[in-house]
């Protein structure tokens, strides 16, 4: 008799639990979403239907912004994607080939300091690039290295955070009775490291250039110090710029254009790979 | 795991050094050097006159630059700012992420379209900070579709004046961080309750537990260790925030400086070249960012054992 | 015939300038010398370029970043303003002037007057003397004008083509509608003088409108106005014109005069359609035919004729360009044509103001103009050149400091949150004194 009524309880419960589940995961989803169903419907409207109020249905005005907001010289648009798409790839590039190499070091080899470097790595993961930022910046300043986009791409060799997730992706897969038969076969250990490591570390190598590459991609901090001439600035820098115009005449539409072609190449990315961001996300830093 | 082979490989290990030049040598250029640097400029006045034509210094000055940051009330009120719009966000945050963590990794909830759901809630966190707070800027400046919105639906006779109202701002950042965040950490968080025995809460559920009781006397208990280190983390990022607070304030921290942040500050003095007072900020955040680290290696060690 | 004119003020200007380059060299210090290829000229919007390719006969256009005098090549350095870009591009590169290749020095760059004592106040900018210009030459000058880019010891260093005097505008179915008047003389008198300015707020209010827009309309009047600089002897320093600014607002903001809206942002604008409920605004030529006037997409004009200007309380100056020349330039020459056509000839002044509806830096065309029946379609048919030409003459610029930009601004976003209710008074001048020493941190603040 009891056990019924707690079963009765528990299949009940469970059921209103589901629906409270759905709708809640409903409204964050919606709460997630909202803001850019607005934003890609402004950009399709006039500055001054824009300002006369909201809407829920899009205007036809997509074209005419996004030739508006090409016309539009003081915000260099088509240079900024270019400069940001140099130095997010580049940066991803970098970062994974030169962090699995690090990775492999640490993983392959035995040596003296071995230990250390893999400690003290650990140790500087987590403190932020802000704080030796001045230094940087001094540094680019004084050399005249400003306003170039490699100081931007280059200190991505070394990437504490990727080797680390890289680093426990090898440990599951890359078995030392490999490389032994590939020195046996008599492959030369850079070789070894290119056409056989290389390979089998793809799918986490993948993640990790998307995670860098979106991070490099969204950066602003330091690039908005290095980077001056307006031929040279990346995307974040000229949404900065576009705040600080002057906003009581500025074309609402060719703003929210400009929103939506800064994070649309993200959201197409997504679209297509989240489910392998979204799993490739804590195999690194949750690793039982 | 490296035991028997050891002694073999040895004539290899020399390659262990060759593979970690690059990462050391730029390791060295790009991130050592630039940190002592910094903490040597921080030890001197270092800056441009008149705003900007005149250089005065580098003058030793020994320990002024830190004197003065101290002496002035505003470092503990940026940090206060920081740290209270990291908590506005971080509680809800991590609050809505163990309910939706516990939800999704819960087979007898059966939830429909989870990749869908998962993959909409870690959006928000691979979108440009920067554009997201333009957007966030547009969309609830005095006259934008926000205040629109809510007087068409009668619920505001004039528009409300979000960056003018120091509360409304630091929840409009403590907002966004919330929904750029609690994506990330739920999937963290389910990573962590997948890891935890599931017989020990089926156990328990047959034994009559409420789901609740199962989910604070057993769940939580078990997953402490990947809370604290979601909490240091976040909390590292948390004392990082800039982003968001300088491209919605257009980088005054405003209204009354409420909103300005720790790194708002020290981009003001690189803006403007005071390397002085810059480094003397560098090295507190340095400093203070350098315990929390040792926290989160700690945590991760652990887990390495 | 105009053109033929033209060249000939020219030479005649160009032969008096080479004689007086000849003695005066010696006593400057700067460096000039003629032959240079490139033209390199620092700038933050195109303002000036269209003016050249419009006015300037010896320019000729090849692209949005080049031009071309003769055989030399015009090359354009433009930066925008905002976050003070400007500034840091164009410090950058007078700071690497001594070391640059002849082509890539810098040889003419424009300056604004909040900032242009940081400039002319170092040896980076050439005595006009330097590259040839005569006392004579720019007698025909507003003479703020030239203090504004007069350096400490009284050398003058950069000139301008452009006067920038204001005057009130208002609204003219408002003024009807409330003061039972439109003319411009008769509401004069209801805003002579700040009490009566106020008590004019008053009635607005009592109609339903507003008197300004929001925060900083008034603020330009004020400052300008202020009988003592930003800072004394390296310490800051708040004129007592500067709190009756602040005082006023936060009288208007609690009494609901205003929109509560700061200068640029949003909202400040509505005033300007034929639905604003603004009374007035403030502003010189180039406000009053470009940020004032509205157009739509197909660049017509939509409020025609709903405003009229008048004096208002006080006289005062809002921006203009000026141009300096760098020291080290090699295109001296290039450099005093141009200053000269632009700056003192009356025939290119008169087109500017024609073509432009600017107001230009020359008494004499001005006057003539003036005489002449001009009328701005803005202002429904309105001549406001009487207006600007008496302001221009009454404007002063004892107190200008290299530090005016920082001030002004800073003052202007903390007393913000002292009218929004968001502090206090004393908080708001406190975090203005420390926003001041991180910007300069040169100065004393107590």
């Amino acid at each position: 008799m009891d056990s019924y009524i707690i079963k009765e309880e528990n299949t009940l419960g469970i059921r209103a639990r589901r629906i409270i589940a759905h709708v809640v995961l409903i409204f964050m989803t919606l709460l997630c979403l909202f803001w850019f169903y607005v934003l890609f419907i402004n950009a399709t409207r006039t500055n001054s239907e824009i300002m006369l109020g909201f809407s829920f249905l899009p205007g036809d005005m997509l074209v005419k912004n996004f030739k508006n907001l090409l016309a539009d010289d003081s915000i260099p648009i088509v240079s900024g994607l270019i400069n940001s798409l140099i130095v997010s790839g580049g940066t991803a590039i970098l970062a994974t080939y030169f962090s699995t190499m690090t990775a492999f070091a640490i993983h392959a080899y035995n040596f003296k300091f071995k230990n250390a470097i893999f400690t003290f790595i650990l140790m500087v993961m987590m403190i932020p690039t802000q704080v030796t930022s001045l230094g940087f910046i001094k540094m680019l300043r004084d050399l005249d290295w400003t306003n170039q986009l490699w100081p931007l791409i280059i200190p991505s060799i070394a990437s504490p955070t990727v080797f680390f997730y890289l680093k426990q992706y090898m440990q599951s897969c890359l078995p030392h009775s490999l490389l032994e038969a590939a020195r046996i076969d008599g492959s030369g250990e850079f070789r070894t490291f290119n056409t056989i490591v290389m390979p089998l570390m793809k799918p986490a190598i993948a993640v990790q250039a998307i995670f860098t590459f979106v991070s490099s991609w969204n950066n602003y901090f330091t690039p908005a110090l290095i980077l001056t001439d307006l031929e040279k600035k990346t995307l974040p820098i000229l949404l900065a710029m576009l705040r600080s115009k002057d906003w009581s005449t500025l074309d609402r539409g060719q703003v929210y254009m400009m929103i939506s072609l800064s994070i649309l190449p993200v959201i197409v990315v997504y679209m297509f790979l989240s489910k392998h961001i979204v799993q490739g996300l804590t195999v690194g830093s949750v690793k039982e | 795991m490296n035991t028997p082979k050891n002694k073999k490989c040895v004539s290899y290990n020399k390659w262990g050094y060759i593979f970690l030049i690059p990462f050391v040598v730029t390791y060295l250029i790009f991130q050592l050097y630039p940190l002592f640097s910094t903490i040597y400029n921080s030890f001197f006045e270092n800056y441009m006159a008149q705003g900007g034509l005149i250089q005065v210094g580098p003058n030793f000055v020994g320990l002024d630059n830190y004197k003065e940051l101290f002496s002035n009330a505003n470092i503990g009120k940026y940090l206060g700012n920081t740290l209270i719009m990291w908590i506005m966000g971080f509680i809800p945050q991590i609050l809505v992420s163990l309910l939706l963590a516990s939800w999704f990794s819960n087979m007898r909830l059966r939830i429909k379209a989870s990749g869908f759901f998962k993959a909409v809630i870690y959006l928000p966190n691979l979108i440009m900070a920067s554009a997201f707070s333009m957007l966030f800027f547009a969309l609830f400046s005095d006259n934008g579709p926000i205040n629109k919105l809510l007087m068409s639906w009668g619920m505001l006779n004039e528009p409300f004046r979000f960056f003018s109202n120091i509360w409304a701002t630091r929840i409009l950042v403590a907002f966004m961080n919330f929904l750029m965040w609690f994506g990330n950490t739920t999937i963290l968080l389910m990573a962590g309750i997948m890891g935890i025995d599931t017989s020990l809460m089926e156990a328990a559920e047959v034994d009559g537990a409420k789901p609740s009781q199962v989910f604070f006397r057993i769940t939580l208990p078990l997953l402490k260790p990947i809370l604290v280190y979601v909490m240091i983390t976040s909390l590292l990022g948390g004392l990082q925030m800039y982003d968001v607070p300088q491209i919605l304030t257009n980088g005054t921290g405003s209204p009354v400086n409420s909103t300005k942040t720790l790194i708002m500050f020290l981009n003001d003095h690189l803006y403007s070249k005071n390397y002085g007072m810059g480094g003397a900020l560098s090295v507190i955040l340095f400093v203070i960012t350098g315990i929390l680290s040792l926290f989160v290696y700690r945590s991760m060690v652990k887990k390495e054992d | 015939m105009k053109k033929k004119l033209l060249a000939l003020v020219l030479a005649a200007t160009m032969a008096l300038g080479l004689a007086a380059c000849g003695s005066d060299k010696e006593a400057s210090k700067g460096e000039a010398t003629d032959g240079g290829k490139v033209f390199n000229i620092y700038c933050w919007n195109n303002e000036f370029r269209t003016r050249l390719t419009d006015h300037y006969d010896a320019y000729e256009a090849v692209s949005e970043t080049e031009g071309k005098i003769g055989d030399v090549i015009v090359k354009w350095h433009e930066t925008p303003n905002a976050d003070n870009q400007y500034q840091n591009a164009l410090d950058a590169a007078l700071l690497a002037q001594k070391d640059a290749a002849a082509d890539d020095k810098v040889d003419l760059f424009l300056v604004e007057a909040d900032y242009a004592v940081k400039y002319v106040d170092t040896d980076y900018t050439l005595d006009v003397k330097t590259v040839g210009i005569t006392k004579d030459d720019i007698k025909d000058q507003y003479k703020y004008t030239q203090d504004a880019v007069t350096d400490s010891k009284g050398v003058l260093k950069g000139l301008s083509w452009q006067g920038c005097p204001c005057v009130m505008i208002y609204k003219a179915d408002i003024a009807e509608s409330v003061l039972g008047t439109s003319d411009p003389a008769a509401v004069q008198e209801y805003v002579k003088d700040w009490d009566t300015f106020n008590a004019t707020a008053e009635t607005m209010k009592a109609a339903g409108y507003k008197m300004v827009s929001g925060y900083d309309d008034t603020f330009r009047i004020f400052s300008n106005n202020a009988t003592s600089p930003w800072v004394k002897d390296g310490k800051l320093n708040i004129d007592a014109s500067i709190k009756d600014w602040i005082d006023q607002t936060k009288l208007f903001t609690q009494n609901e005069y205003n929109n509560k809206t700061t200068l640029w942002g949003d909202g400040w604008s509505t005033g300007f359609t034929a639905e604003g409920d603004v009374f007035c605004y403030f502003g010189p030529a180039w406000f009053v035919d470009y940020t004032a006037r509205q157009k739509d997409a197909d660049g017509n004009a939509t409020n025609d004729g709903l405003f009229k200007a008048t004096e208002g309380p006080q006289s005062f100056f809002w921006g203009g360009t000026w141009m300096c020349a760098a020291n080290g330039t090699d295109n001296a020459k290039e450099i005093k044509d141009m200053m000269l056509a632009m700056t003192t000839d009356a025939e290119v002044m008169k087109g500017i103001v024609e073509k432009d509806a600017d107001f230009a830096n020359n008494k004499k065309a001005m006057e003539e103009m003036a005489a002449s029946g001009y009328t701005s379609d803005f202002l429904g048919g309105q001549n406001p050149l009487p207006m600007y030409i008496a302001g221009a003459e009454k404007i002063s610029l004892e107190n200008i400091t290299a530090y005016d930009q920082g001030c002004n601004e800073k003052i202007q976003s903390c007393m913000k949150d002292y009218f929004d209710g968001n502090c206090t008074y004393e908080e708001a001048l406190a975090n203005f004194k420390n926003e001041v020493k991180t910007m300069y941190p040169e100065l004393t603040v107590e």
